[in-house]
């Protein structure tokens, strides 16, 4: 009943996000909006403990929700045949330039936090 | 045998097919996965996606056939986008303290992705459509789509170029660490993490969640403010050129 009640959540702030991102004109998309108002929403225990369960179940196959766009790539080989040699290129090299920058970055910001030390990455009070 | 002929047409025709095949397929990669000690090269949405279009090809079945049944696993992608608030409410202390330098990191990093796809797209003489569905590929496939969508790419091919980014990331991104020398210390899984959720997204953190739960969870957040930056600032950006 709490996983059902935390989807009935995620669907009615989702449906919220779809309409305040069109009659606004916002430049995100529905869900993205969904997910701020959701935290925000969090502050409340009711929802919180609902939402909980559905999100870890979610987010814990993440993954599967991808594959039914990836099997479009069937329907693009054209397109890939032609391009594709270019387009990996592109897309295996700006992977390795996104993953690198960012790591490099993050870590030369966090340098001599003292986070080596020990601390939880989850607050304890929600862990 | 006519009978059997009849049974699969009848059955592959069904919006049943399609879900069922991407779930049979995906549990079965996922415990190949496992049984790999989840190396890099036997990610399961790159196993999923082979298998499932190598299959559809063979029999001949249409992929809006397909996508019939596989739509109900697709429409979920909406649901854990605003699911993805609840890891960052977790971490919210260890994120207000540092606040500014995770947006920091988000913004180069996923400057450096979006801005070095769309210039090496255009270096190599891409069509435009292409160079546009190309720059929002860091994002996790729904956002992507939108965001592709906004600036005139074509929304299918940026969800495409999403997921192909994610499984790049995914069986690429312990090799590119050890290489630069990210350790596996705290600070380190973060970046790890965080990177992963920047430039590869939700197929990047489902691999950094299996690898460590605090660079999962670091790869959520990374993820989260990936998706809020990108949507903002790929259109403004767009619309100067």
């Amino acid at each position: 009943m709490k996983a059902l009640q935390g989807f009935a959540w995620l669907l009615v702030l989702q449906s919220a996000g779809e309409a305040l991102s069109r009659l606004l004109g916002l430049p995100f998309p529905g869900p993205v909006v969904g997910m701020v108002l959701l935290l925000g929403a969090l502050r409340f225990p009711l929802v919180r403990a609902s939402v909980a369960t559905v999100a870890e179940f979610l987010l814990g196959h993440l993954s599967l929700l991808f594959v039914p766009v990836g099997v479009g790539v069937m329907t693009h080989l054209g397109l890939l045949g032609h391009y594709g040699l270019r387009m990996a290129t592109v897309i295996v090299l700006s992977t390795w330039v996104g993953l690198g920058v960012t790591a490099l970055v993050l870590r030369a910001l966090m340098h001599g936090e003292g986070l080596d030390a020990g601390s939880a990455a989850v607050d304890r009070d929600t862990a | 045998m006519t009978d059997f002929v009849q049974l699969w047409v009848y059955l592959s025709s069904t919006p049943l097919f399609g879900l069922t095949a991407t779930l049979v397929v995906y549990v079965l990669a996922q415990a190949f996965y496992a049984r790999t000690g989840q190396a890099p090269w036997a990610n399961p949405v790159l196993w999923s996606v082979a298998t499932l279009a190598a299959g559809l090809t063979a029999t001949g079945t249409a992929y809006p056939t397909y996508f019939s049944g596989a739509q109900f696993i697709h429409f979920l992608l909406g649901p854990a986008v605003v699911a993805l608030a609840w890891p960052l409410w977790q971490r919210r202390i260890a994120l207000r303290a540092r606040w500014g330098r995770f947006l920091l990191a988000s913004l180069i990093g996923g400057t450096a992705a979006a801005g070095s796809a769309a210039g090496l797209a255009w270096a190599l003489g891409l069509p435009v459509e292409i160079v546009l569905s190309l720059a929002p590929k860091s994002v996790t496939a729904p956002v992507a789509m939108g965001v592709a969508e906004k600036i005139g790419g074509i929304p299918a091919l940026a969800a495409i170029f999403a997921v192909i980014t994610g499984m790049v990331g995914a069986l690429s991104g312990k090799y590119l660490f050890d290489a630069l020398g990210i350790e596996t210390g705290a600070t380190g899984w973060m970046a790890r993490g965080f990177a992963l959720g920047t430039a590869a997204h939700g197929i990047g953190a489902a691999r950094a969640l299996q690898v460590n739960a605090d660079a999962g969870a670091w790869a959520a957040l990374a993820l989260g403010l990936q998706v809020v930056l990108a949507s903002l600032l790929i259109p403004l950006v767009a619309r100067l050129f």
